[in-house]
């Protein structure tokens, strides 16, 4: 009795101890704000928090503390913090990941809150990749191409010409050399395409295929048209017709490719730009590989980004000085210090004018001079996407790389299920 | 009836089939602990490391908070294991010796309090925790443990209290002995296996636990050792895998070390011969 009483009371206890209310984020006068980084590479870790360490060694008044994240689960994360208002002020995350928590109105609206040499700092077209109805809701400030991985010495045996950014290879010569650089039970290149959709669709803006279509009352519809069919054809073509790819890869992530790749199975891995860093680090001693620019197509090296962003949560109560904290990390010295840790391309253009990434070294010239082509992922912004991707687009377009569908019935399920999937989300 | 020699071989046969199952994987992640980058990308990859190296080791170190997180996964995780085992073993004895319309009723709300997936509480579970002020703290994590754990503790200790034979408590009484001393000098010893056994049971899941970890603990000296090993993984499934093997493999090892040490208390054998049938 006694003990089912001192129960009531401690329960009771607890509830007169709650209140409501977060971490009001200013203490003494001074103000804390949280970042949660999703940096994980060794390199880019550091340079993270060295950042962080110079700000707060030059704002007394501002503490920033660096709250690790991860890529594997931050959207869920986020949700949760978001709906129990216990968000970190500053959000590290990818482009693709902004439009249900934009949508939502868990992010501000960037426009009135960044300064003007960041504003024009970074192209019109990587500010529309965390564009949402009209309002800003992250800074695009890292972004990769899609690139192919070569196995050097083993393209300069074969005789083929190297493409340059400058002169690439059309996607039909991009077949035909493969073709060529296949036999004795090697592949000419292999195509990890564990996750299809985004590979897809951001390699098909290159033939000028878009995939998704936003009509004058703002509804957008999936259409399939010949200027889609370009990649995903070549794809299947090249695993079962010309069998110049390997079948094997197509349900293996980049990772998982890159044994076969160093053992000399496959000549070619489309690859985004940062792989470089595994393979700078796991290339057997002495093997020589280079990078390719992806194939180009009637719209030219074009391909669809996801850059990663900085966004600052709606909940903050000091979005002015975390809008300075990002502003301080986005300085141009700063975003090359941010690109050379993750291997990537920063977004602005004064950085990407820095020595350091224009150098042979590691390729990182031949991703730079793709910079200029990298625009918003077609789907981004479009609400439903996921589920689509997911429901949809995946199942269909593996069965049709491996040949277990033909092009027309994968047409039908992207346009006719896609649709229906879209039109919910729609009404 | 005696086993043929035959069907003994199978049956040795079968185990050492389930045990390679079982151990593939965990030999698997120590070789790949041990071995340098250029291993792990070998198209032909070796069991024992044929350079080995303890650099995984010290960048996983190097880079992640794995004793404090370690530290932090060990607090949460005993005492969701002792506050589970505390709560369930007199309500188990309860259910099992009392066969009401309302223990029926209780067992069977576990069985189905089973099927909830964890993001159907997650967000109401992360207001009630914030409005307790227990959000970014271990204490809240441990609650949420023990109400995570408590059903299937309580199933379990159900079972065991249930093969106590009735007799003994009986014998018991009739040698004088009260409700309260019976309970602790004649069932709770027998109940020891099945106490260790749920108590292990609790901690285990506990400690391996990741998505409320995640969402409820905020900073880094705070996270528990699942969420500090997702910090080895990128984008699109990349993963830093030298390192990540190195500190999965310590984080397996509290596991096996404590399964280890009690696994004789789990053993049955306490009650044999306890009755004549």
């Amino acid at each position: 009795m006694r003990t089912r009483l001192l129960a009531v009371l401690a329960v009771f206890g607890l509830l007169l101890a709650a209140c409501t209310g977060g971490s009001g984020g200013r203490s003494g006068g001074v103000i804390t704000l949280h970042f949660q980084s999703l940096a994980w590479q060794q390199e880019s870790v550091a340079a993270n928090k060295e950042l962080v360490k110079e700000w707060n060694a030059a704002h007394p008044d501002v503490k920033v503390e660096y709250v690790q994240g991860s890529w594997d689960s931050v959207h869920d994360q986020l949700l949760t913090s978001f709906e129990g208002g216990e968000a970190p002020d500053i959000i590290h995350d990818a482009s693709d990941d902004l439009a249900d928590f934009a949508y939502g109105g868990y992010l501000a609206d960037l426009r009135e809150l960044l300064p003007e040499r960041l504003k024009s700092d970074i192209p019109q077209h990587s500010w529309e990749t965390a564009t949402f109805g009209g309002g800003i809701y992250g800074v695009p400030f890292l972004q990769e191409p899609r690139v192919l991985i070569a196995n050097a010495k083993w393209l300069r045996q074969s005789g083929v010409r190297i493409p340059t950014p400058r002169k690439p290879w059309t996607w039909d010569e991009f077949r035909t050399i493969a073709k060529q650089l296949t036999g004795d039970g090697k592949y000419g290149v292999a195509w990890p395409l564990r996750e299809p959709v985004s590979a897809t669709l951001n390699l098909s803006l290159s033939t000028g295929g878009q995939m998704f279509h936003r009509g004058e009352d703002g509804k957008v519809t999936v259409r399939f048209d010949a200027a889609d069919e370009v990649v995903p054809r070549t794809v299947r073509d090249e695993v079962n017709a010309d069998q110049s790819a390997s079948g094997a890869t197509l349900g293996m992530g980049g990772s998982d490719t890159l044994p076969g790749f160093f053992g000399g199975k496959y000549a070619m891995v489309p690859l985004g730009f940062s792989y470089r860093q595994q393979i700078a680090q796991q290339a057997p001693k002495g093997f020589d590989w280079q990078v390719l620019p992806a194939p180009a197509g009637a719209d030219g090296l074009t391909q669809g980004v996801s850059p990663q962003t900085l966004s600052i949560a709606e909940d903050s109560p000091h979005k002015k000085e975390a809008a300075e904290f990002i502003d301080f990390l986005l300085q141009p010295k700063n975003m090359v210090r941010l690109a050379l840790g993750d291997w990537m391309l920063p977004t602005g253009t004064e950085a990407l004018k820095d020595p350091a990434l224009h150098t042979a070294k590691d390729d990182w010239a031949t991703g730079t001079a793709l910079a200029a082509h990298l625009r918003s992922a077609p789907a981004q912004s479009v609400r439903g996407y996921p589920e689509w991707k997911d429901k949809v687009a995946t199942p269909a377009f593996q069965e049709y790389y491996s040949g277990a569908i033909d092009l027309g019935e994968l047409h039908q399920r992207l346009v006719r299920d896609g649709n229906l999937v879209l039109a919910r989300y729609q009404r | 009836m005696k086993t043929s020699k035959g069907a003994r071989a199978g049956q040795y046969l079968a185990l050492l089939g389930y045990l390679v199952f079982l151990a593939f994987p965990f030999l698997w992640l120590i070789s790949t602990a041990f071995k340098p980058a250029r291993e792990l990308a070998s198209l032909h990859p070796t069991w024992i490391p044929k350079d080995p190296t303890l650099a995984n080791f010290r960048q996983a170190f190097d880079e992640q908070p794995l004793l404090r997180a370690a530290l932090n996964s060990l607090i949460a995780a005993l005492g969701a294991a002792v506050v589970a085992v505390v709560i369930a073993t007199p309500m188990a004895y309860v259910m099992a010796r009392h066969r009401t319309l309302l223990a029926k009723a209780g067992t069977g709300w576990v069985v189905v309090s089973q099927a909830f997936p964890f993001v159907l509480v997650i967000i109401p579970l992360f207001l009630v925790l914030k409005n307790l002020r227990l959000i970014n703290s271990l204490p809240g994590l441990v609650m949420v443990y023990v109400v995570w754990a408590l059903p299937f503790a309580l199933w379990m200790l159900v079972g065991y209290v249930r093969a106590v034979p009735t007799e003994l408590e009986e014998a018991a009484a009739v040698d004088g002995a009260g409700r309260v001393r019976t309970l602790v000098s004649i069932t709770a010893p027998l109940l020891a296996p099945g106490i260790v056994a749920t108590a292990l049971f609790a901690f285990i899941s506990a400690w391996n636990e990741f998505f409320f970890a995640l969402v409820l603990l905020k900073t880094p000296e705070k996270q528990t050792l699942p969420v500090v090993l997702t910090h080895f993984l990128g984008a699109e499934g990349v993963a830093d895998l030298g390192p990540l093997a190195a500190a999965a493999f310590l984080a397996t090892l509290p596991s096996l070390v404590i399964f280890a040490i009690i696994q004789k208390r789990i053993t049955g054998g306490m009650l044999a011969g306890a009755v004549k049938s």
